[in-house]
């Protein structure tokens, strides 16, 4: 790629778009108590929230692996009717309210949901509020992330390694492993680090469908939400670690897109 | 060059995604809806011209508050009441950052408290009282019959967080109980709480006397022993700082008038 000047018209546009972006965290960064905040991120209520949220997200991502990759090759490769439609129910929860997407895992999960019910019953299993129901929550609003990234990458796949392969004699299981994942590796991880990331910051689905309760499904981003009301400084305090950890996992991530 | 502008489309999409959710869905900002008034009121039953005020009032006021101030503007033909209905402590934050609000309606004496210290309002006073009763989904399938029941591990229990007025009065007749509560969760606020009770994702919650009746039918109400209940009082008070004084006078002498306060009794409010 090489450096250019860019033209003029684009340049107030896009410091007006750079301030918009970065101004708020400028200003976050200006009320955080700084001189307490190391005795502020010892406090229980911090320190269970970054647990849960780091547990939670790293499961939401495995999870979305397992499932997810499948599922992109399926959606690039095959050729099924509504392919179209599957694709965007598939990334509904993008662009959805995530309230939304936690009142429906409540309907189809919870303990008066369409599979709740019968599961609750049988075994007395329920998934919200537990760690389990984060998971899912953080899964349901993740995992798309990883799924059109994958897709995405699928789709523009050159297919004649996989050709070749196939005509020395490899079966379709070996085609997959050995030839489409590598070739998709970048994606997959490209997909994960979003995947974590958003997961990371999922509030509206996690306290809808999972609830809130410190040390079992209270994570970072609702304690964030509930210190706000009474307690601003430990609030603060929560939203820097959130964006420190954030932009640990994004930093790498755009280094890749710029290539280096 | 498709392919590589959808591959810089999907992080960035992610990357504001990640943003809005970090942030929360946090209370609505007030609305700069106070209009300034160009002339200098005397009274303001008097007043003929155009006139807007903003009323901050508890979440927990909202259909109340709504046909109250439905009933002040035909009494004052020309005036325009606006609500910002959130929870106490969110409306007191935006209160002392600077909100143009002209009246402060809270439901707790606490918040209320913390504007008149820091000099953004005076002379509160009282105008209902609240109480909590235990919400159950219709046909108490926990089979709750008083706030003992809150320590029964195998119920499915919801409590306000311990950071808004519901949940803190709901802590207070727990510990009057000597009740150790087994909650599984801790909501934001006490309608999403009513809404988990209300789809019977929940055995049992202890919201306002209030929202019990809101509710309808979806839930009963089972009540709390007087001797441990606690009665949340309402203050209400004009702002030092408020664009359209008179008027926020008015109103507030509205709602604590023989004609207000009946409004507020049929949705469940006792007298101060």
């Amino acid at each position: 790629m090489t450096r250019s000047r860019p033209p003029w018209p684009l340049i107030p546009l896009a410091a007006i778009g750079g301030l918009l972006l970065v101004l708020p965290f400028a200003a976050l960064l200006i009320r955080v108590p700084w001189s307490d905040l190391g005795s502020i991120l010892r406090q229980p209520i911090v320190t269970d929230a970054l647990r849960l949220s780091v547990v939670s997200a790293t499961a939401a991502t495995l999870v979305s692996l397992v499932l997810g990759v499948p599922l992109a090759w399926i959606l690039a490769r095959t050729v099924l009717p509504g392919a179209s439609i599957a694709r965007a129910v598939v990334l509904l929860p993008m662009v959805l309210p995530p309230v939304v997407g936690g009142a429906a895992l409540l309907f189809a999960f919870g303990r008066r949901g369409v599979i709740g019910e019968p599961l609750y019953e049988s075994s007395g299993f329920l998934l919200p509020y537990s760690l389990w129901g984060v998971v899912v929550a953080n899964t349901f609003v993740a995992m798309p992330f990883l799924i059109a990234t994958v897709e995405s990458s699928l789709r523009s796949a050159d297919l004649r390694y996989e050709e070749a392969a196939t005509t020395l004699g490899a079966g379709r299981w070996t085609v997959f492993r050995r030839i489409t994942l590598p070739h998709a590796a970048p994606a997959i991880v490209t997909g994960s680090v979003l995947c974590f990331a958003r997961a990371l910051g999922e509030f509206g689905a996690t306290v809808t469908f999972a609830g809130n309760l410190q040390g079992r499904t209270q994570t970072m981003p609702l304690a964030v939400f509930l210190a706000l009301e009474s307690n601003r400084e430990a609030a603060l305090a929560l939203s820097v670690l959130l964006v420190v950890v954030s932009l640990a996992v994004i930093i790498p991530l755009r280094d890749r897109w710029l290539g280096t | 060059m498709q392919r590589s502008a959808l591959r810089l489309f999907i992080p960035l999409l992610a990357l504001l995604a990640l943003v809005a959710a970090a942030c929360g869905d946090s209370s609505d900002e007030p609305d700069d809806a106070a209009s300034e008034s160009t002339t200098t009121t005397t009274e303001a039953e008097e007043e003929a011209e155009e006139a807007t005020i903003l009323v901050f009032a508890a979440a927990s006021l909202t259909d109340a508050f709504g046909e109250l101030g439905a009933a002040f503007e035909d009494a004052n033909p020309g005036v325009t009441v606006e609500f910002n209905f959130a929870g106490s402590s969110a409306l007191r934050e935006q209160i002392l950052d600077g909100a143009p609000a002209d009246v402060f309606a809270s439901a707790n004496n606490s918040n209320m408290e913390t504007v008149v210290t820091e000099g953004a309002a005076s002379d509160p006073e009282v105008f209902v009282t609240n109480q909590l009763q235990i919400v159950v989904p219709a046909g108490n399938p926990g089979g709750v019959t008083g706030i003992e029941d809150f320590a029964r591990d195998e119920l499915l229990i919801g409590l306000c967080a311990a950071e808004v007025p519901c949940g803190d009065f709901g802590r207070q007749a727990l510990a009057a109980a000597g009740v150790e509560p087994a909650q599984d969760t801790d909501e934001p606020d006490v309608r999403s709480l009513l809404t988990k009770v209300a789809e019977g994702e929940l055995d049992a919650g202890i919201v306002y006397t209030t929202d019990v009746i809101a509710a309808g039918d979806e839930v009963e109400g089972v009540d709390i022993a007087p001797n441990v209940n606690v009665v949340a009082e309402y203050p209400i008070a004009v702002l030092t700082e408020a664009p359209e004084p008179d008027i926020a006078a008015a109103f507030m002498a509205f709602v604590l008038s023989d004609e207000g306060q009946a409004i507020l009794a049929s949705y469940g409010f006792g007298s101060p």
